[in-house]
């Protein structure tokens, strides 16, 4: 198992590499010009030397490789000397101060890090989504455990016909309809994501779960549709193994044999599914962090992409694919600790 | 001893005993095409058959549509701009609403009847144009990886390449950052239409490769390809005559959920706003552009999401219909 999780791991480094290669090609064969903002009363020989200050007169490969040294070596040895100084989890450990002012990956937008936009953006998204995600895996194993248990009762239509509005209905509609019906008409949930509301006592906790409501029930709608319609399935293949008989001829209770015998047999492929949306649901949140405001990183995507902001859509969307692969990793590795006879040597 | 001789002439009754018991007195049903099947258990699933209907239903309305409401989309009238919808007046005989325009208009007048017909024509044919732009492509990748072992280990490390690449954020970066040479080179409505179509396929053929790789491995193992080889059946002919004739099913189950994906993609970049140009409409734009005032004019925002989400529902039950009735193991239950 160890051995499989080290290989899929190795293996997982010349996916991320391709990967990386693919967005930097995309953007260097991208005809967008950083300097259409420049006045045009700047000189071009003036301009010729800004493009060349930003890295853009080198050859492709060259551009390639610093980009690779920035992330892979510049901004792991910033964010370990951040680790060591400022964080509260391992400040005491002496400062390593391995950064030495070497030039980091600036956004064109801000001329600031890019990094430190990810670190700023990267909160909301985590706290909007992970809750959402977290609510609707909540929401969606005991609808898929009841309507399999049922199957063909009135519950179990009803539920597959919801989880079927709710795989259809794209988050772009569903979100500007919860804002008119709570927001507006009902006024009692705010329509916009306040990022500057900071948490200090009773109060505001509770305007901060107030404005979280909409977006997590966005995103949680699409999560549950999904799992449910899994959890289900899984269930359904279950209750008619034999062992399942045998549980309930040796008088075990009904409850014991669906929620302990079936329900841990079908958990396995459930938590892969689990594990594999949980990329998939971040990309999904860039429509939900638009309608809403959030200011997550999917909302800076959408802003560095209109500002032609090469360094920062690079980044963020290599983030993105460093999920994605991360997550299909856990998934595999999951599968095989939880599921005995899966054997992957 | 018998009385009867052992041999001698045909005993009429014997004979008739005889033959009788071989004979069939069932009543005898006409052969039954396996197409005929699949119909009988399609037409079971009411889910399937409404969603069948249905995309009828919007397919012909956006292509007939503008025959009949003959209005042009783009024509400004300011005079009726931001009319309501004519039931409105059911429950409130002061608004403005008018038979003229039965869904009302926007805020430049623009008819939004004649603007669901246009938009649901370039969403509906962006997503059959991608559909099948993917299908061709999974379709190609998974017969030649399953059926030619050499190819096999490479394809399909390159389809799990692709998916893991982060689809959304890929496309809306080819999106904005292509726009422009397509739109000099084609105009702006194909530009867009040709990018859009392309981004899309290219990035969502991967599932069907993989099913049907899996099918033609298992298929070419059978006793029937190895008899048309044995006869000297090119490699060609076994794969266009033998083996996509057998994959027909679950790219047909895998074409539906391509075209849902595709319609929702669409207008998720038109809401976006990097879809269309902004006085080309499609459902997303429609819904994109009415959001900022969708408290005076829900409908603006209601009709074009509840075209989306309904076509994307019958897709998505004709799909679950399509792979019950395909499926002869389900069949008959």
């Amino acid at each position: 198992m160890i051995t499989f999780a080290i290989r899929r791991l190795i293996l997982s480094i010349p996916t991320l590499l391709f990967i990386s290669l693919v967005i930097f090609l995309l953007l260097q064969l991208a005809p967008g010009d950083p300097m259409a903002q420049v006045p045009l009363t700047v000189p071009p020989e003036v301009k010729e030397k800004m493009r060349i200050a930003l890295g853009l007169g080198e050859p492709l490969y060259v551009q390639y490789w610093k980009w690779m040294v920035q992330f892979f070596w510049v901004e792991p040895m910033v964010f370990i000397d951040w680790l060591t100084r400022d964080s509260t989890l391992l400040g005491w450990l002496p400062d390593t101060s391995f950064y030495d002012g070497r030039l980091r990956m600036l956004s064109w937008q801000t001329r600031g890090p890019v990094m430190d936009l990810v670190v700023q953006s990267m909160p909301q998204t985590i706290w909007v989504v992970g809750m959402a995600y977290v609510v609707g895996v909540l929401i969606a194993l005991p609808i898929g455990i009841y309507s399999a248990y049922r199957h063909y009762s009135v519950f179990d239509q009803t539920g597959t016909f919801i989880t079927m509005i709710g795989f259809s209905i794209p988050p772009f509609f569903t979100g500007p309809l919860l804002i008119v019906i709570f927001a507006v008409q009902l006024g009692w949930l705010p329509s916009n994501y306040n990022t500057v509301h900071e948490v200090t006592n009773w109060d505001t906790f509770v305007y901060q779960l107030k404005q979280m409501v909409l977006p997590v029930m966005v995103l949680a709608l699409q999560t549950t549709a999904q799992i449910s319609r899994y959890m289900r399935s899984a269930m359904l293949d279950n209750l008619g193994q034999d062992y399942v008989r045998t549980a309930r001829a040796k008088g075990l209770r009904e409850g014991v044999v669906v929620m302990v015998h079936v329900l841990r047999n079908s958990m396995i492929p459930v938590v892969t599914v689990i594990a594999l949306g949980i990329p998939a649901i971040f990309g999904g949140a860039i429509i939900t962090e638009n309608v809403f405001g959030v200011n997550g990183i999917g909302y800076q995507l959408l802003i560095a992409l209109f500002a032609n902001d090469i360094p920062t859509v690079m980044t963020l969307t290599f983030i993105f694919a460093i999920l994605i692969v991360l997550f299909n990793l856990i998934a595999d590795v999951l599968y095989g600790v939880l599921d005995p006879r899966i054997r992957y040597d | 001893m018998t009385d009867q001789p052992l041999v001698s002439g045909p005993d009429p009754e014997i004979d008739e005993q005889a033959y009788g018991a071989l004979q069939d007195k069932g009543p005898i049903a006409p052969p039954r095409s396996q197409w005929y099947d699949v119909w009988n258990q399609f037409k079971h699933h009411k889910g399937a058959m409404f969603g069948g209907f249905f995309l009828i239903f919007i397919t012909l309305f956006v292509l007939i549509g503008p025959y009949i409401w003959t209005l042009d989309a783009q024509k400004l009238d300011i005079r009726a701009k931001d009319m309501r919808p004519i039931w409105t007046l059911i429950w409130d005989s002061e608004a403005k609403a008018a038979w003229a325009h039965p869904f009302g208009t926007d805020q430049l007048g623009r008819d939004l009847l004649a603007n669901l017909i246009k938009g649901g024509r370039a969403s509906m044919a962006v997503g059959w144009a991608a559909m099948i732009l993917a299908l061709v492509i999974g379709t190609f990748v998974g017969v030649v990886a399953g059926y030619f072992r050499r190819a096999d280990f490479w394809l399909m490390r390159f389809t799990d390449l692709v998916l893991s690449l982060p689809i959304l954020p890929l496309l809306l970066v080819a999106v904005t950052l292509f726009r422009q040479p397509l739109r000099a080179n084609f105009g702006p409505e194909t530009g867009m239409f040709i990018l859009i179509v392309g981004v899309v396929g290219i990035t969502s053929w991967m599932q069907t490769a993989r099913i049907v790789r899996g099918d033609i491995l298992a298929l070419k193992e059978r006793e029937f390809i190895l008899a048309a080889r044995s006869i000297g059946t090119k490699n060609s002919k076994i794969i266009r005559r033998h083996l996509l004739p057998n994959v027909i099913s679950p790219i047909t189950v895998s074409a539906t959920l391509g075209l849902a994906t595709a319609i929702i993609t669409e207008s998720a970049l038109s809401f976006l706003g990097v879809g269309f140009p902004s006085d080309f409409p499609t459902w997303g734009k429609l819904l994109a552009d009415a959001v900022q005032r969708m408290e005076q004019f829900p409908e603006r925002v209601l009709l074009p999401g509840i075209a989306i989400s309904l076509t994307v529902l019958s897709v998505n039950y004709l799909g679950d219909g399509l792979r019950d009735a395909l499926d002869p193991r389900i069949r008959g239950r």
